[in-house]
């Protein structure tokens, strides 16, 4: 089992709702955010090119925080997702050097936070909040090792990239071109 | 210049040393309320309750459901998969909406007015207190000059429930600027076509439609929500999208055919289009011959409006004209020329808005799948209660012979009728405001302060504090939506259905629902006849029961639908069908515009054009924020803190603007910006405008998040085109230049 | 014009705009780990070529700033987490792939050990030191007898700590600056010169300060081979890397990194000391403080600047 997601970036507005409904179904502290948007212009007027991405932790298959921590608080659990245990963070800040896509964030009660594929949701065989909330239905979960789950469908036949693949994580956000 | 009326800071108010405190402290202040919002993590099975409610943050009112976590704190929004408006899926806006609720700069007691040592200031007052004050005010004004001189503005539910209190009193003076400053002219537009008009939700079939035309509309950035889904569901199944926008939208960036178009030449390329359509033949024959009225006068009419006259305008190349013109009629039927929302640009707004519907007859749209369905809604029964007294005068008086068409009241006359300079037939003398944040809604801003000036008194109904509520004589606080029962939504939709909002927790500090205030305030005034119920849940109750429901349904279910009553959405092929027009058809040449007098073909005129060093201002919206009410919310405060003002990199490199840097903006009746605005250097808009999202730039300390952040573009609309046939104004005639370093106090608005 | 922006939602904090997670405790702690490193290093080689006697302030008296040196540097690490409270789970387990917990593990042992190694000298310094238990007395026979053994582990670790400074860094994969494994033999390098440099500033062998003068003259060429080897790298790299570079060629790093370090803190002294051995009249401290004061900025530099750098997607 390998978990992912695709995000449309044909469909994708950039609207947040993402964001907040992981702050408020995760409970991220105001003034914190464990996804956010990327917009990428390029061109001249009139023209010009948008790219609006909804970005998160990567869930790498060579997680780079997992590594560098030194607790074993970063972990990786069933279908790799990659984890943090408050009780076992010490709050060093390793981790949020180590990843290439500043997924990570000190929380303010001092442990590292970070996405989680909304994991407690997953497991009752439900939606990520944000792919749950998205009014575009711009972005696709599941399981990558399952050929008939939304996000191996969407896969199929499009074109689609990660991002900073030359980081060597083997990133499992997928972007729909 | 001393005024009478005082504009309060209602941080004037003996919060003391908490008020004084940055907004550093606040910030931590909010988070910790948030921390302790439902504990730990999610990860815990927490027990949750839900409770239906539909949003207040927009109009779309989404329907869905408050979650609670076991100790009854409100945690989540989520929407109602079976709610037409929302599918499911709130937007960023409606799951932020809990931030609403928890924003601790709301207003929490009932304030009054009063003087302490020649300064004007609020003072705390009980509920009792605030509503007798009120209740003597308005009775004074009767005595004097008749109840019709007590005016009402009002948007969304509290409208509703004050508005009853209002025609009991004996007066229709009410307004709601949704009408004038928003969406007025396209309703005037296409009932003159349709002898419908468009209508909330717009009844645009966007799921199934081949072809999108988006004029100025910018969906994803407004998040109307059940539009926006429907627009991703149609880029699945790859509609194309023609998008019309000086500026690179989001929905320009989804599009098939961008056309930059040159700011306020809209109706040029619209008559092109038809242009093409008709000389071409590529309009629905059949539907044009059968439903349509005034074919031959409108193929005359368009002639010479050829793509290479609207190119000399519009600066859109003739052949991309043509090339989209095809590309809507390849589509046709299902081809959406949309109606847009915001329809205020110009002051010829109706007139563009008939081109609009002109468009979409011709491609045989109206009534067709992938084009515009019938919308139906749900009826329910009033509660009966005693015809209110009639009134010697209302609105339509104070329009007089003004604005034949418009089909509701137009706010900003009934801003006029307020200020004796004006010599109106009837003076207005005192405002009940709910809701809507008048200074910032209304253009023309000193206007608006002048007329408050003028008024005798004004009580002002609102969740937070705001500009309007500095002005107030009395305050009331309302509690949130989520804190609240209100009417039944019943908005039309391709099928027929109720939604219901109750409250998922007791109202913070001393709040109220706006159905308990209308009702006391009722019974202040004397008019408990016309509130012959305990409480709401009687009434709801007593409605649903007769709409085949009942209050303990709704409240499990949250929305209900029902099969239609009224017929199929879409025309069956050749159906007889007559239209709410004086022909009985389509009326591509309007007769009911050329009995009121005005043109029955709408035709391109010039409009005013940026002086040398100015800037057309363009507002818009950004996803996360909805009027000025969301700026302080801090759920969408973490979405997008600050308007950004969008610049072309060209015009910065002139004026040496860097990107991110801070200027003013001063327009051409040389009013400044209070605040500074952060710049966006970008490609996304031409180099003879600028835009910036509206909302911003709040001058009420007390909206600790978001005081001072940006520029407000309200305050850079003095210029208004009032549209001759339906009282709309036209607030993109306004050009700004900038100003890089802070300008003086004494020049500022 | 190409923009890229992040429009909403992220504005944590530390991490938006640039990341700013490690200030003033990691360089410091850094800086004082590679400087007791230098420090045992020295100590240990010479107690191990048995040149105690020659080399008194090496194997003695400059051994007495380790513990501090290491002590101060703990706490300054302790200080910069952010979950203090679990602090201890650092020593429930040992991660190999993690720099952070070789290094916690390094000085859990280098530490003490160091403590002992002073321990064996108290009487030398104060003549009436008497140890309160008996067995301590015990105890510190057994180690004199045992020294080399001793000195033998602590070269060891010394070096690992003195490499493991520079590897907590450069095995960030995300951070393009540190992310060269030319970083550790710097930081080792750096580390041993400012040991050298405490114990050239402290000595008053005259012996002992020329010998120890010689390694430090070439010590900082190492430094300056190595830094520009670096240079040579990142410009010959990725994207990325030659934008790393451009932070300190004409970047915001460029004065802070080449007067303050290279210059002031590399080339300076290094002339200083190479005109001293000369036979010029150089008053002994202005080098040395000016390595100490080179090595500290260096460490500031590189994490400030490398939390600047990022990859570009």
């Amino acid at each position: 089992m390998r978990y992912a997601m695709a995000i449309d970036t044909n469909k994708c507005v950039g609207c947040a709702d993402c964001v907040v409904a992981c702050q408020t179904e995760n409970n991220v502290p105001v003034g914190y955010a464990r996804d956010w948007i990327a917009e990428i212009v390029a061109g001249t007027y009139p023209n010009v090119e948008l790219e609006i991405r909804s970005e998160r932790c990567n869930h790498c298959d060579n997680p780079p925080c997992v590594r560098a921590c030194p607790t074993g608080a970063s972990h990786v659990v069933e279908g790799g997702i990659v984890k943090v245990t408050p009780e076992e963070c010490i709050g060093c800040g390793a981790c949020i050097q180590s990843c290439p896509y500043d997924a990570r964030f000190s929380h303010p009660k001092g442990y590292v936070d970070k996405c989680t594929f909304c994991d407690h949701r997953v497991k009752k065989g439900r939606d990520p909040a944000c792919v749950a909330v998205c009014p575009t239905k711009c972005m696709y979960f599941g399981d990558l090792d399952d050929p008939s789950s939304d996000v191996s469908e969407a896969m199929k036949n499009r074109k689609y990239k990660a991002l900073a693949p030359e980081a060597g994580t083997d990133p499992h956000i997928f972007y729909l071109m | 210049m001393k005024t009478r009326r005082d504009f309060i800071k209602i941080s004037a108010l003996g919060t003391g040393g908490l008020a004084a405190a940055g907004g550093a402290y606040k910030w931590a202040k909010g988070s910790e309320i948030m921390n302790k919002l439902s504990g730990e993590a999610a990860d815990k099975n927490l027990k949750l309750n839900r409770y239906p409610t539909y949003c207040e943050v927009c109009f779309w009112k989404c329907a869905g459901w408050t979650h609670t976590d076991d100790s009854g704190k409100i945690i989540k929004i989520i929407g109602n998969d079976n709610d037409p408006h929302s599918n499911g899926r709130m937007c960023p806006r409606g799951t932020g909406g809990i931030g609403m609720y928890y924003d601790e700069d709301r207003l929490k007691t009932p304030l009054i007015r009063t003087t302490k040592k020649g300064k004007q200031t609020f003072r705390k007052a009980s509920w009792d207190e605030a509503l007798e004050v009120i209740a003597k005010n308005f009775n004074k004004i009767k005595q004097k000059y008749g109840p019709e001189a007590v005016a009402g503005f009002f948007h969304g539910s509290p409208g509703s429930h004050l508005g009853h209190t209002l025609h009991a009193f004996g007066s229709h003076t009410e307004a709601h600027p949704s009408y004038a400053q928003c969406r007025g002219p396209r309703e005037v537009g296409f009932a003159a076509t349709f002898g419908s008009g468009v209508g909330s939700p717009e009844p645009t079939d966007i799921r199934d439609t081949k072809c999108l035309v988006l004029i100025g509309s910018h969906i994803g950035e407004n998040m109307h929500n059940g539009q926006v889904q429907e627009m991703a569901d149609a880029i699945d199944k790859g509609a194309s999208i023609i998008t019309v926008d000086p500026r690179f939208s989001t929905a320009a960036s989804k599009s098939k055919f961008w056309l930059p178009i040159k700011p306020s030449t809209d109706i040029a390329l619209l008559m092109a289009w038809i242009h093409v359509i008709i000389n071409n033949e590529l309009y629905d024959k059949k539907y044009v011959e059968q439903y349509a009225y005034g074919f031959k006068e409108l193929k005359e009419h368009v002639k010479k409006m050829t793509p290479e006259w609207a190119y000399g305008i519009t600066t859109i190349e003739p052949s991309s004209i043509r090339k989209t013109a095809y590309e809507m009629a390849a589509a046709s039927p299902a081809a959406i020329i949309h109606p847009g929302r915001h329809a205020t640009w110009y002051g010829d707004d109706t007139q563009r808005e008939r081109a609009i519907a002109i468009l979409n007859a011709l491609l045989g749209s109206w009534g067709r799948r992938g084009g515009f369905y019938f919308k139906e809604a749900m009826s329910l029964p009033e509660y009966p209660t005693p015809e209110p007294p009639h009134p010697k005068w209302d609105w339509k008086d104070i329009h007089g012979d003004k604005y034949p068409l418009a089909a509701l009241p137009v706010s900003n006359a009934l801003v006029e009728a307020t200020i004796p300079e004006n010599n109106p037939k009837h003076q207005i003398r005192s405002w009940l405001v709910a809701g809507t944040n008048l200074p910032l809604t209304l253009p023309n801003k000193d206007q608006t302060i002048k007329a408050i000036q003028e008024l005798e008194f004004m009580a002002v109904v609102d969740t937070m504090p705001m500009e309007v509520t500095g002005y107030a004589d009395v305050v009331l606080p309302e509690c949130t939506y989520l804190e609240r029962y209100d009417y039944i939504r019943a908005a039309p939709h391709r099928e027929p259905h109720i939604a219901l909002r109750m409250p998922a927790a007791k109202p913070k500090y001393e709040s109220k629902p706006a159905w308990w205030i209308a009702k006391k305030l009722g019974e202040k005034l004397g008019l408990e006849k016309y509130f012959p119920w305990e409480n709401i849940e009687e009434v709801l109750d007593w409605q649903l029961y007769r709409a085949g429901s009942s209050l303990e349904e709704m409240k499990k279910v949250g929305v209900k639908k029902f099969e239609r009553a009224y017929g199929a959405p879409y025309l069956k092929e050749g159906e007889d069908y007559e239209f709410y027009t004086n022909s009985g058809k389509i009326e591509l040449y309007s007769t009911e515009m050329e009995n009121a007098g005005f043109d029955p073909m709408p035709s391109f005129t010039q409009h005013e054009e940026p002086p040398e060093n100015f800037y057309r201002l363009i507002y818009g919206r950004t996803p996360a924020h909805t009027f000025s009410r969301t700026a302080n919310n801090p759920n969408l405060v973490d979405l997008k803190a600050e308007p950004l003002l969008w610049i072309n990199p060209k015009v910065a490199r002139i004026w040496g603007i860097e990107n991110e840097q801070y200027i003013w903006l001063k327009n051409q009746d040389d009013k400044i910006t209070q605040f500074p605005v952060k710049v966006r250097v970008t490609e996304r808009i031409r180099w003879d405008s600028v835009f910036m999202p509206h909302g911003f730039g709040h001058s009420i300390k007390r909206l600790s998040r978001t005081y001072g952040k940006g520029a407000s573009d309200a305050e850079m609309i003095t210029n208004v085109k009032v549209d001759p046939v339906m009282g709309g104004t036209g607030m993109r005639a306004n050009f700004v230049t900038f100003l890089t370093e802070e300008p003086k106090t004494e020049t500022r608005s | 014009m190409t923009e890229e922006l992040l429009t909403s939602g992220r504005m944590n904090p530390n991490i938006d705009p640039f990341l700013n997670i490690w200030h003033w405790h990691i360089p410091i702690y850094l800086f004082l780990g590679g400087l007791a490193a230098g420090i045992l290093f020295f100590a240990a080689y010479y107690t191990i070529t048995g040149k105690e006697k020659q080399m008194p302030t090496t194997v003695k008296w400059a051994t007495f700033i380790v513990p501090a040196a290491l002590i101060i540097g703990l706490i300054a690490l302790f200080l910069d987490l952010k979950h203090q409270m679990y602090f201890w789970r650092l020593y429930t387990t040992i991660r190999l792939e993690s720099p952070m917990s070789w290094g916690a593990w390094t000085l859990m042992l280098i530490t003490p050990l160091s403590i002992i190694w002073v321990a064996t000298y108290m009487k030398e310094v104060i003549p009436d030191w008497q140890w309160k238990w008996k067995f301590l007395d015990t105890a510190e026979t057994w180690v004199i007898k045992n020294k080399k053994g001793l000195a033998w582990i602590l070269i060891v670790l010394a070096v690992i700590l003195g490499i493991y400074t520079g590897i907590l860094l450069s095995a960030f994969n995300a951070r393009p600056l540190w992310n060269v494994s030319i970083l550790g033999p710097l930081f080792l390098v750096s580390g041993l010169s400012t040991g050298a440099a405490v114990i050239i500033w402290i000595t008053k062998n005259h012996h002992e300060r020329k010998i120890m003068s010689r390694i430090d003259i070439l010590l900082i060429i190492i430094e300056l081979f190595l830094v520009t080897h670096m240079f040579m790298g990142f410009l010959a790299g990725s994207e990325v890397k030659i934008a790393t570079a451009q932070l300190f060629l004409g970047g915001q790093f460029t004065v802070s990194f080449w007067v303050f370090f290279v210059i002031l803190g590399l080339v300076f002294p290094l002339a200083l000391e190479t005109l001293e051995l000369r036979g010029y009249k150089i008053p002994v401290a202005v080098p040395a403080i000016l390595i100490l004061f080179g090595g500290l900025v260096f460490r500031f530099i590189i994490v400030e600047a490398g939390q600047f750098t990022r990859y570009l997607y």
